[in-house]
């Protein structure tokens, strides 16, 4: 008889499973390990004002999907007011109405944006610099000269943007930038400048995330183009290129809050950072990319079916906790894979709370299965009396504990009541035939077989594993045949066999 | 220590669990032949079809409705055996030594009213002691009457032989010796003392109780090392023919000694225990892999004297006397 086939198969199952992980762990970055955080900023706005007593309007920008940030969620709150969104040229802006208000308002806005190297922002068209401005005297020549000397001493767009926004900048302010400051805002400015000498630039509005703050506002930055490239300046420094923790909240030069109707109005932002497993992201990406069979997935389906799968995918490697005791230790357990479900249902009940319930659950249930054999009944009767006995300890508990206050006690009913009902019957069989060190015996086994398989199950690494890689299963599977081949001694059998060993 | 290991095990050939499953029972027992010997009445059909000895039937009750006839069934029998065909590990059998004024009495003396035996019987048909609770039917069999010369060595129930048999061939044998601890059952788990019987001669090798060395039994303080048993020979034929009745590759027979009609078939088990390496002090791999190097298609006889042959052993029981000299 060859061995040959089962060996090939083995081989197989281990290839293409440990394949399919490295593919999905490659391709979809999908991570090793469950402990992967990504960084989440929950952003409050609150916008405040005095309102009129009239019709107010009040426009907001929005903050998008952008370069290091991704928009997850939004939240408003507005009691009383009309709300829409409106979207154009890829920036975002929210309305809220209201036919007449009075007194002090304050309007929420919310929104989490996930830190990912990898989003991109939808883009906003340039701006066209408009080259008309009208400068009064004698701000014309101090213009041109600040332009030109920063002209002479650049090359392209960016540089001039440098040199421009230094030469304002407190060490080197020269008396045209001086003069130039005490008429203008520096921002409005510096982009009055830009378009002048023909670069294409605007005001932006940004929001510097720090951990923990409240009632921050926006700092103002400067967004320059050069042909399709575009850059972000610190207007005060000159430093090109967007800090990491800079989230554009207004991205088209448009103003961050308009308000009608209303007077002192006011945006104020507070943020928290937040970190949270990277499997929503995996989640996203792989719906986002799902079709082909490589990408088989149980990403694609619906929420609802994903988490029924979660707990299906676990059930092997319950399974091949019983495989490795009964077959590698020798462990006794009173029906195969009883414990398996009961570890299932620990899942639900959390391990003391399962662990005592089933206790009781077991030992009412063989009290009263007990008085049932005097009746003398045809088997599947007998169980199924024992199976209503159960669903009535079950409730009795449930409401017992409910009423005393212990929430815990009513995940009782996640016990799978067919199966506590044979296990009672078997182990009072047992009890009958083999006396109750058996029962103890094999009850104990099956105990330490469930709690061992819970905390297999409900490891957060198996977890993580076993749903989001599939080829798992396949290797699972070829582990399996490995044992179901394994002809060497048992643990428990090294402790029976010793006396034969003594002389 | 408590342990050993498997090294050790393995210079000793003990064969495990696993390997007895995957290596024995699976490879050379067909799955199909197993109700030949998991029902008990049809292995006593097929054993009377192949000559071979087994307590007397008396009679069957299949269905609820007979029960109503034991009494004609048990008319003229003094003493008998009821037991579920389907029963496993010596369960629901009921022994009745003799009926005395409308009284059934059991070897330890408790008396049972006919109704009670009905009612026994009622339980094995509806399932109570067979595999997995299904529906069984009761065989009532004649009394064993067994050997006297064995009656020192027992507490109340009757000592049966187990033997091996590898592909025809008998490979190792024990004793089962029921004591009070195992409340007259012949179950080494519970308490039974197992008894090495050396394959050549018939002679007591061993002996052992809760996994533990023993050399007397634990109730009558009989020497286990004066065992012997008679027509030996005859009983090895007996086991080894099952072979060819069964086919199966790997099978218990459990016999037992009956005063008139000598060696008898009690029954046979598709999955033997490996207890009976407790009891000879001795693993099962090394007589298991000379018997697989031999050919097929030797008979009976021919695969007891082989056996007799190679698997001689010399006794490790000392009778008392030398035991404090």
């Amino acid at each position: 008889m060859s061995r040959l086939p089962f060996y090939l198969i083995v081989v197989l199952l281990l290839v293409i499973g440990i394949g399919m992980s490295l593919h999905r762990h490659v391709q979809f970055e999908v991570p090793w390990t469950p402990g992967e955080q990504r960084q989440v900023w929950e952003i409050e706005a609150q916008v405040n004002f005095i309102a009129d007593g009239g019709p107010v309007k009040v426009e907001m920008a929005l903050p998008s999907t952008q370069q290091g940030f991704r928009l997850q969620d939004e939240h408003t709150a507005s009691p009383g007011y009309g709300l829409s969104f409106i979207e154009e040229n890829g920036t975002r802006r929210a309305l809220w109405t209201k036919r007449d208000a009075t007194g002090s308002q304050q309007l929420y806005y919310s929104a989490r944006m996930q830190v990912t190297p990898r989003a991109q922002a939808a883009p906003v068209p340039p701006p066209s610099p408009d080259d008309d401005t009208v400068w009064e005297r004698p701000y014309d020549t101090a213009a041109s000269q600040v332009i030109e000397r920063a002209w002479a001493r650049s090359a392209d767009a960016f540089t001039f943007t440098r040199e421009l926004i230094r030469d304002f900048s407190d060490e080197r302010q020269g008396e045209n930038a001086r003069l130039l400051l005490t008429q203008f805002d520096r921002v409005p400015l510096l982009v009055r400048l830009l378009n002048q000498a023909g670069v294409a630039a605007r005001a932006v509005s940004g929001l510097e995330l720090e951990h923990g703050r409240r009632r921050q506002t926006l700092t103002p930055w400067i967004q320059v183009y050069d042909g399709d490239d575009s850059a972000i300046f610190n207007p005060r420094t000159g430093t090109k290129g967007r800090p990491d923790n800079l989230l554009l909240w207004e991205r088209a030069g448009q103003s961050v809050l308009e308000v009608q109707g209303g007077t002192n109005s006011g945006v104020t932002f507070s943020m928290l950072s937040r970190t949270q497993p990277a499997e929503a992201l995996v989640r996203e990406r792989v719906t986002e990319s799902s079709g082909t069979l490589l990408n088989f997935s149980i990403h694609s389906l619906p929420l609802e079916e994903q988490a029924l799968f979660q707990t299906i995918l676990l059930i092997p490697i319950g399974a091949l906790v019983v495989v490795l005791l009964r077959v590698l230790v020798g462990i006794k357990t009173s029906g195969t894979f009883m414990p398996v479900l009961i570890a299932l249902a620990f899942i639900q009940t959390t391990l003391a709370t399962g662990l005592i319930g089933f206790l009781l659950v077991v030992a009412v249930g063989l009290v009263i299965r007990n008085y049932l054999s005097y009746l003398n009944l045809l088997l599947v009767a007998r169980v199924t009396a024992v199976i209503i006995t159960v669903i009535a300890i079950i409730s009795l508990f449930s409401v017992l504990s409910y009423r005393m206050g212990l929430n815990a006690g009513l995940t009782i009913t996640f016990f799978p009541m067919i199966i506590l009902s044979w296990t009672i019957e078997r182990m009072s069989i047992l009890w009958e035939e083999e006396g109750p060190k058996e029962v103890l015996i094999q009850g104990g086994g099956s105990l330490v077989t469930a709690v061992l398989a819970y905390l297999a199950m409900n490891n957060p690494w198996i977890r993580h594993i076993t749903f989001n890689f599939l080829g798992v299963q396949l290797i699972l599977m070829a582990l399996i045949l490995m044992l179901g081949n394994y002809t060497g001694y048992r643990l428990l059998e090294l402790r029976r066999f010793k006396p034969v060993t003594e002389d | 220590m408590n342990w050993t290991t498997p090294g050790k095990l393995r210079a000793k050939g003990i064969i495990g669990m696993n390997r007895r499953n995957i290596h024995y029972i699976g490879r050379y027992n067909d799955r199909r032949l197993y109700p030949l010997v998991d029902d008990k009445l049809q292995t006593k059909l097929l054993a009377q079809r192949y000559n071979i000895t087994t307590p007397a039937l008396i009679g069957t009750v299949s269905t609820q409705f007979g029960v109503k006839h034991m009494r004609r069934i048990l008319d003229g029998h003094s003493g008998f055996v009821i037991k579920p065909a389907k029963g496993s590990g010596g369960k629901g059998i009921l022994v009745i030594e003799c009926i005395e004024g409308g009284h059934y009495i059991k070897p330890s003396g408790t008396h049972l009213t006919l109704p009670d035996v009905e009612r026994h019987v009622s339980n094995i048909l509806s399932g109570l002691y067979s595999l997995g609770g299904s529906p069984d039917v009761a065989l009532v069999e004649g009394l064993i009457d067994f050997d006297e010369s064995f009656s020192a060595y027992t507490h109340e129930g009757v000592p049966d032989i187990r033997v091996i048999v590898f592909k025809g061939y008998p490979v190792m044998a024990m004793m089962r010796l029921s004591t009070a601890a195992s409340d007259g059952k012949a179950n080494l788990h519970q308490g039974a003392v197992g008894v090495g019987i050396d394959i050549a001669s018939g002679q007591a090798i061993r002996g052992v109780q809760f996994d533990r060395a023993r050399h007397d039994h634990p109730d009558t303080g009989h020497e286990l090392a004066s065992l012997h048993i008679d027509n030996w020979r005859t009983l090895l034929e007996l086991a080894a023919s099952c072979y060819e009745m069964t086919a199966l590759g790997y099978l218990g027979t459990d016999m037992v000694l009956d005063r008139q009609h000598g060696p008898m078939l009690l029954e046979l088990n598709a999955r033997p225990g490996l207890a009976i390496q407790m009891a000879n002090g001795e693993g099962l791999r090394n007589r298991l892999d000379l018997i697989e190097q031999q050919a097929n298609g030797a008979a009976p006889a021919q695969r007891v004297d082989f056996a007799q042959h190679h698997f001689a052993r010399r006794s490790e029981l000392v009778s008392t006397g030398e035991a404090t000299a």
